[in-house]
């Protein structure tokens, strides 16, 4: 997931282009940037653009709408809803507890160790959890959980009396907010370490109190940094796949194990391009949250300044 | 400074709350992996981790992808960034978008494509899973990409470049004597990072069908609970030391570290 891109970087050495280093680039030059594009070509843009035409093709490659038209009956309809309402529904609590816990490092030492652990723990969970997150929860709250046994064992309570939700989406829930928690972390770090001491001082100095401060200056300042890295997280959650895929093998709640069952082969003959349909219409809903992102950092960096 | 008091106690339990919540699992992992048959503790779990043949082989094929795909991708992207920023900047703006792309498409997206791309790509180079290294360089490119172009802004390519040119290097020399020495740190966040992705990565290796670690993992966990739960967390340490050694290479930008770390949603 991207963030507001912090790419366009300043370009070092200044305009103005000494000549012949920097003139009309011969077609040498560009045999360089050959071998990426190439490989980016063959292995980024054709297998994307497989899935977005297959999206409208029938099994004999004539063009269709039925692929699309599906997305919006039944279960594949149903996964969307699901799929949207947990990456809302999650993003919602990452972004809230992750706001606290970025607060709470960033006040600290920069340097000191509880950040850096912080820091790079949030960067296991957030990047690489996946499938070990999946077992993390077994062993936690599972059938045979430390959690599940010691409820069980000592307060009377059984955590699977009403259904194996562990397995279902209150389960996902559950887990998905533990990457999501740490993905605020490592996206809103950078906004909260932007906030100035001075501007605090100056509040105080002006009899202001920490309400004043937050209402009138960190507030406002860190609301589009929060709206954005919001996005960011439902992006993210819309996106995952492996936890969800280890944790549930039976049925297909959302929509990238919709996708599973029609790579793993449990298709009805004739349909193996809705399977690119249901593709497309993720790539739709993130672009979407994405694209949203930039136009509110667009407008954000227009009244900064 | 009664709000500082009060500064201290929010900051206090915010931590506390979140640290158990976050360390509970973790906790558990240990207990239900250290689980004897009969009730007692034992290490069952964690020995029979070496003895499981398919576990170590696809530990093994983990490991060389980690390898081959960040050795790919810096041979891509370096170069080819380099040279942009020296003598193609018309190139920028759809290099950086090639690169950012894949956050825009969920891997499992891309694995639908890629299906019957890999067909042809078993064709010709066999069916080893190390095929995977190029699925695993398009994954890791927009991580590589902050990090190394953040390490070329951070340096003043043009002039170091014409310096060596005027003294006589050729483009090679130029590269591989001034450019990578310079960016050093970049590439070894880079490197970091994506041999922390790939060891991570689950979906495009499970949905083509290679034997990868994560594959493993989450296929012994349907006989044997134990040894999965070990190895997972193993492999949540050990991705955690490695970045955490990476907020050490990246002392320098600390401010940027934070940024380049942004994730392709593994989970």
């Amino acid at each position: 997931m991207t963030s507001v891109a912090p790419v366009a970087a300043a370009k070092p050495g200044g305009p103005t282009r000494k000549s012949g280093a920097a003139g009309r680039p011969s077609a040498a030059a560009w045999l360089v940037a050959v071998p990426f594009l190439a490989f980016a070509g063959i292995f980024l843009v054709y297998p994307t653009v497989l899935v977005l035409i297959g999206a409208f093709q029938d099994t004999n490659g004539t063009f269709t709408l039925d692929n699309l038209t599906n997305l919006f009956k039944g279960v594949y309809f149903d996964a969307f809803v699901r799929s949207i309402e947990l990456s809302a529904l999650t993003a919602v609590i990452g972004a809230i507890f992750g706001a606290l816990l970025t607060w709470a490092i960033a006040v600290g030492n920069p340097d000191g160790m509880l950040r850096r652990i912080v820091v790079a723990g949030s960067g296991v969970l957030a990047q690489f959890g996946g499938v070990p997150l999946a077992f993390a929860f077994l062993a936690t709250v599972g059938f045979e959980g430390l959690v599940t046994k010691f409820l069980r064992d000592n307060v009377g309570i059984d955590l699977f009396a009403g259904s194996a939700w562990l397995f279902e989406l209150p389960g996902l829930t559950l887990v998905y907010t533990f990457f999501q928690i740490p993905l605020m972390v490592i996206v809103f770090l950078p906004a909260l370490d932007g906030l100035r001491p001075q501007w605090r001082e100056a509040n105080a100095s002006l009899g202001g109190t920490s309400w004043t401060y937050w209402r009138h200056v960190g507030g406002p300042i860190l609301t589009p940094p929060f709206l954005g890295a919001l996005l960011l997280l439902f992006a993210n959650a819309f996106s995952a796949y492996a936890t969800a895929a280890a944790l549930v093998s039976q049925g297909s709640p959302i929509v990238p194990l919709q996708i599973r069952g029609f790579l793993t082969g449990e298709v009805v003959l004739g349909q193996e391009n809705l399977g690119k349909a249901l593709g497309l219409g993720m790539v739709i809903v993130v672009s979407i949250a994405m694209g949203v992102n930039v136009l509110l950092q667009k407008r954000v960096a227009k009244w900064v300044r | 400074m009664g709000s500082l008091v009060k500064q201290r106690v929010l900051r206090t339990i915010i931590l506390l709350v979140l640290g158990v919540y976050f360390i509970l699992p973790l906790i558990a992992m240990a207990e239900f992996s250290t689980r004897g048959k009969a009730g007692e503790r034992s290490l069952d779990s964690w020995t029979s981790i070496v003895d499981d043949d398919g576990l170590m082989e696809a530990l093994v094929n983990s490991l060389l992808l980690s390898v081959t795909s960040a050795v790919l991708m810096l041979v891509l992207l370096v170069p080819t960034m380099a040279w942009i920023r020296l003598r193609l900047p018309q190139l920028q703006r759809l290099v950086e978008f090639v690169c950012l792309l894949p956050l825009a498409i969920p891997a499992i997206v891309l694995v639908v494509g890629m299906a019957p791309l890999y067909a042809w790509v078993n064709y010709f180079f066999g069916d080893s899973p190390l095929t995977l290294t190029f699925a695993y360089t398009i994954l890791v490119l927009p991580f590589a990409y902050r990090a190394i172009d953040a390490g070329l802004a951070a340096i003043d390519l043009k002039t170091l470049a014409e310096a060596a040119r005027s003294l006589g290097a050729s483009w090679f020399t130029v590269l591989w004597k001034v450019v990578v020495p310079n960016i050093r740190v970049a590439l070894i966040g880079a490197s970091l990072l994506s041999v922390a992705l790939v060891l991570g990565e689950f979906t495009i290796a499970s949905l083509l069908n290679f034997d990868t670690l994560q594959v493993q993992v989450n296929l012994l966990g349907k006989r044997n609970a134990g040894v999965s739960i070990a190895v997972s967390l193993l492999s949540l340490l050990f991705a955690f030391v490695l970045l955490f050694a990476l907020s050490y290479v990246g002392q320098r930008r600390r401010q940027t570290v934070a940024e380049e770390e942004i994730p392709p949603g593994s989970n």
